[in-house]
């Protein structure tokens, strides 16, 4: 069950209004497997919605990082760079990505509930 | 283990160290004569600023040292002369000793490239002789021995293709590639400053020519297609496509990994292909070395020679051969000198030694081979794509993932069994894809012994998944934490 | 076994074919020798390679005693029959060897870390410039003529479609790249330097000096070594970004041009932007120590079409050959052969000009090669020489032709001083 205070893309990046945190979800991590590698962008970069701010890797596997919504990066999380596992350990918390200056608050109306966003992985599987 | 007699034992080996852990100061394993010129202090030739002090962490050994060690951890490998060694697409042959012989000629080890070519006669008509016979295998034309890989003979291909487009007035943009190519396809369309575009597989694993009438139009440049596919089936449709891409003014590139499937049976060039490479060190016995070198020649149809990389083997009237550098509308060079000359002796000592017979023989009994291990496995292990297998046969996992065992889990439970695995994780259009190429050298013994392994793990994993999970268990090292590995990687030693 | 399949034919077999796309008649190659017959065969043709002439040929390819113990354990099946090692619990071996071999040119180069090895020095030197290219997102190199000509060609060819602009920077009399052009090419739009040492001409660049002046300009410095001996006792780059190059000289034979050896090294900051297999050493679940193929997500198999490179494997044996040559030779091993090759190549030079007419051109310090300029008599001297079995040497106007009349002449610690003698005496 994802988190409800959040906010969920179909790309399977969630976002918290409130601060602007942004990260992947729990099964964004469990697909991945293993993460050893996250690469973030620099505070002050400008992304509009559904573009790639970053890549995340596993062993064997990279992903691409979409923006939820339009926005500049005002923090990263460093703690990454040293322990990227946290990503698999904590998504929601210790794991988040980016923290962004949301452009414009009506785009995040194109983003899913906890309960919609579960609805969508369950019919994925 | 269900096997009526144990392939595997336990074995005596040896722990060996890092050689920068090993030796100790003043050993040596190797001398110079006597410097037969007047002695000076170096420092006086050249100016000390350029010179360094020491080499730190280079350790010093005795040459018993260095046998020992490098010994040791030859002990650790799996390798054809053992035995099976199923990687599909890989095509794992047995490499004949002689080719290693005649490579180590003097006259051939010795040769320098820059040798007048009067006196490297013998090295130029090994490659010219080569040439023509890879040649007459493929159908085609003209070829190029100067790639030093396969992905290094797809990037001349497509170089290749982009002149010839050029020359023409218009590169084009695009390189279809289907959804099951080797990743190498894809990454070598990039670097020739290509977009790919990716055409995805019918239900037969194979391209959908419906499809690509679709999407070909005046963008792309041409086709890169695997035939027999990665699936190990023959693209029914080649010719048609070959026809199609051509009557919109594009070519048709061919992944040459699968040549062993089809010697004397059918040719490239004959079924409309214009460019492919040849992986000399998977059909032509070249050995692989621990990852290396391959080679991978280039071979064309007469519209694509003008664009082959200089310098050619040409011969005079007289009968000379020569090295052939006025090539007006080559691509260039992709390579020093003329390519990896070693591995073109070893490759025209195998084709010789079979003659036009032995190839044929060698590709229907890769095929039969293959098709007698599908015979065998087809009930034990799914089959995602059901067309008729030529030289190898992918399976699925989809059985054993109900028990939560997956290919990976069932490769390295092979090793147990004392095979080396096949091929996972690969073609992508098959999620928890086996790719299984037995090659025409092994004996109905080994293939029988590899089916009896393969159907004990498939009742293994019912059974008692947790065995092949945890697999293997009869190796030096078990599983590696490839995650921590990748995390904080350690790429060379540094002194404590 | 057909019968266990179902089928009754070989031909079946092949029913996925379709019929008019069958050859039905035999491939026109050479009928089948026998074992006795491939001897000759080859034995023949390997006798009409000229192996007995003394050659002072080098030019990228260096002929340097090849201790034995190389093929002896390069031809156990262990090593040679292996496959790439994918499954690392069954080829520690070969992944514990390129361990040691990418720890050796990080030790030889002075770089922080290596790669598992190139297919060769030419197409090191385009992989190296495309992986310049990413780290910096800029497209212009500057690359000194000096750099062997045939890399230079490799690095074209690579470049062409690429949108990489190559501008060629001249030598100087010394033999030496020109700095002062180089200075006045760099700009923000350039991407890196490539300059080799010792050049194409035998002469040792200061690569400090280079790439200083590349950092000053945010540029990166990528310096190319094709005759990877000298490392044992020239002062490494340390301070370039890039260091890429040709292992041939290490233990690998000549033959005619291939296989041999490219290796890549770098910072550990530009680890991720490296092209090429990379083996890690970590551990197995148990806690033992153990050696794994390592940061794959750069390469083609999993990034496809993003990757930082086509490659797809590395040149495994050859890499082995290196490394048992540089655990043979050891550090004093190796600097005694350097020192051979410096003081043979310095009498050589000495001989040439107190005992000809012929000028020996660039004073700058060389390590064992050098450029000797003939009179008008060139085409009769090299000829004299040939018939007496000796090659002098590479006719430089080849690449150069600017160059008249002068030879490349490489002169190593296998060349002896009776040999070079004769060299001389049939130059004066």
């Amino acid at each position: 069950m994802s988190p409800d205070e959040l906010l969920y893309s179909k790309e399977h990046e969630w976002l918290r209004t409130g601060d602007g945190v942004i990260g992947i979800t729990h099964h964004a991590q469990d697909e991945l497997g293993e993460v050893v590698y996250v690469e973030l962008p620099k505070v002050g970069d400008k992304f509009d919605s559904g573009d790639t701010f970053g890549t995340v890797e596993s062993v064997k596997a990279v992903s691409e990082l979409f923006m939820p919504v339009s926005g500049e990066v005002v923090a990263i999380n460093e703690g990454l760079t040293d322990a990227p596992e946290s990503v698999n350990q904590d998504p929601y918390g210790k794991g988040w990505m980016i923290r962004i200056k949301v452009r414009d608050t009506a785009e995040t109306g194109q983003l899913m509930s906890a309960k919609a966003y579960d609805a969508y992985v369950a019919e994925k599987e | 283990m269900s096997s009526n007699h144990q392939r595997t034992g336990s074995h005596f080996q040896i722990t060996e160290r890092l050689v920068f852990e090993e030796g100790s100061p003043g050993r040596r394993g190797f001398d110079l004569p006597e410097l037969d010129v007047p002695r000076k202090d170096v420092a006086t030739v050249i100016d000390p600023s350029l010179l360094r002090d020491g080499i730190a962490g280079m350790p010093e050994l005795s040459e018993v040292d260095v046998i020992r060690h490098f010994t040791r951890l030859s002990t650790w490998n799996y390798h054809i002369d053992l035995g099976l060694y199923p990687l599909g697409s890989c095509t794992m042959k047995y490499n004949p000793k002689i080719n290693e012989r005649v490579a180590r000629l003097e006259g051939f080890a010795l040769a320098h490239p820059y040798m007048p070519a009067e006196l490297i006669q013998g090295a130029l008509e090994v490659q010219k002789t080569l040439e023509t016979c890879l040649a007459q295998i493929s159908g085609t034309d003209a070829v190029s021995l100067q790639p030093a890989a396969g992905a290094h003979g797809e990037l001349t291909g497509i170089l290749m293709i982009r002149a010839y487009h050029q020359s023409k007035g218009n590169p084009r943009k695009k390189i279809l590639v289907p959804d099951s190519a080797h990743g190498t396809n894809p990454a070598s369309v990039t670097i020739s400053g290509y977009v790919v575009e990716n055409v995805p597989s019918d239900r037969r694993g194979m391209v959908d020519l419906e499809h690509l009438k679709k999407v070909v139009d005046q963008d792309v440049a041409a086709i890169m297609i695997t035939n027999p596919n990665t699936l190990g089936v023959f693209e029914r449709d080649i010719a048609e496509i070959a026809e199609l891409m051509h009557s919109r003014g594009a070519l048709v590139y061919m992944d040459g990994a699968n040549l062993n499937a089809m010697m004397g049976i059918t040719r490239p060039g004959d079924f409309g292909i214009d460019v492919l490479h040849i992986n000399l060190h998977k059909t032509f016995t070249t050995p692989h070395g621990g990852g290396g070198p391959g080679a991978g020649p280039v071979a064309v149809k007469k519209i694509l020679e003008p664009f082959l990389p200089y310098p050619t083997v040409g011969r005079q009237a007289g009968g000379n051969y020569f090295f052939d550098h006025d090539r007006p509308q080559s691509i260039g060079k992709m390579k020093a000198y003329n390519g990896q000359f070693g591995m073109h002796v070893r490759a025209l000592c195998y084709i010789l030694a079979n003659g036009p017979e032995g190839l044929k023989e060698v590709s229907e009994v890769a095929v039969l081979n293959a098709n007698y291990i599908r015979a065998k496995l087809k009930d034990a292990y799914a089959i995602p794509y059901d067309s008729p297998s030529l030289h190898e046969i992918v399976f699925s996992d989809r059985i054993q993932a109900r028990k939560d065992v997956h290919s990976g889990d069932i490769a390295k439970r092979l090793i147990d069994y004392g095979f080396h695995p096949p091929t996972v994780s690969f073609p992508l259009i098959v999620p928890g894809a086996l790719m299984v190429e037995p090659t025409e050298t092994e004996s109905k013994q080994e293939i029988d012994a590899f089916i009896e392994a393969m159907l004990a793990i498939a009742k293994e994993a019912e059974e008692n998944p947790e065995i092949v999970k945890s697999a293997p268990h009869s190796t030096r090292i078990g599983r590696i934490d490839e995650a921590s590995a990748a995390r904080k990687p350690v790429l060379r030693w540094r002194p404590e | 076994m057909l019968a266990a399949i179902g089928l009754e034919s070989i031909d079946q077999l092949f029913s996925g074919i379709p019929e008019k796309l069958r050859l039905r008649r035999l491939l026109d190659i050479p009928r089948a020798l026998t074992e006795p017959e491939l001897l000759d065969y080859f034995k023949d043709r390997a006798a009409r390679n000229a192996a007995d002439y003394v050659s002072f040929l080098g030019a990228g390819i260096y002929r340097h005693h090849i201790p034995i113990i190389i093929d002896a354990l390069i031809s156990r099946s262990e090593f040679y029959t292996a496959y790439t090692p994918y499954q690392p619990e069954i080829a520690q071996g070969t992944l514990q060897a390129i361990f040691e071999f990418q720890t050796y040119i990080a030790q030889l180069t002075g770089m922080e870390v290596a790669n598992a090895s190139l297919y060769d020095g030419s197409t090191g030197v385009a992989e190296a410039m495309l992986m310049a290219q990413r780290i910096s997102r800029k497209n212009k190199f500057l690359v000194a003529k000096t750099v062997h000509p045939e890399y230079r060609a490799v690095m074209d060819a690579y470049a062409r479609n690429l949108g990489i602009e190559i501008q060629l920077i001249d030598y100087t009399a010394e033999g030496r790249v020109d700095m002062a052009q180089v200075e006045r090419a760099l700009g923000k739009d350039v991407a890196g330097i490539v300059v080799q040492s010792p050049n194409f001409f035998g002469t040792i660049e200061d690569t400090a000096l280079i790439s200083d002046l590349a950092h000053r300009h945010d540029a990166l410095s990528i310096i190319n070594i094709a005759e990877a001996v000298s490392l044992g006792i020239l002062k490494p780059p340390r301070d370039a970004d890039i260091v890429v190059g040709e292992a041939q000289a290490l233990g690998v034979p000549m033959s005619f041009g291939g296989p041999h050896v490219g290796f890549l090294a770098t910072r550990d900051r530009y680890v991720r932007q490296m092209p090429g297999r990379l083996v890690g050493m970590g551990k197995d679940y148990s806690g033992k120590r153990a050696f794994v193929l390592t940061l794959s997500t750069r390469e083609q198999h999993i990034r496809r079409e993003k990757a930082t490179s086509n490659i797809c494997t590395n040149q495994s044996l050859c890499a082995l050959m290196s490394t048992i040559y540089l655990a043979t030779l050891g550090p004093v091993g190796l600097a005694e052969v350097c020192e051979h090759n410096i003081l043979k190549t310095d009498y050589a030079v000495g001989q040439i000009r107190s005992q000809t007419p012929h000028r020996v051109l660039f004073p700058a310090p060389r390590f064992n090669e050098f450029v000797v300029q003939l009179d008008d008599r060139y085409a009769s001297r090299v000829e004299r020489l040939m018939q007496n079995n000796i090659v002098p040497g590479l006719d430089l106007s080849r690449f150069y032709p600017e160059l008249r009349n002068t030879l490349l002449v490489c002169v190593t610690e296998t060349t002896r001083k009776d040999q070079i003698d004769a060299l001389v005496k049939g130059l004066a």
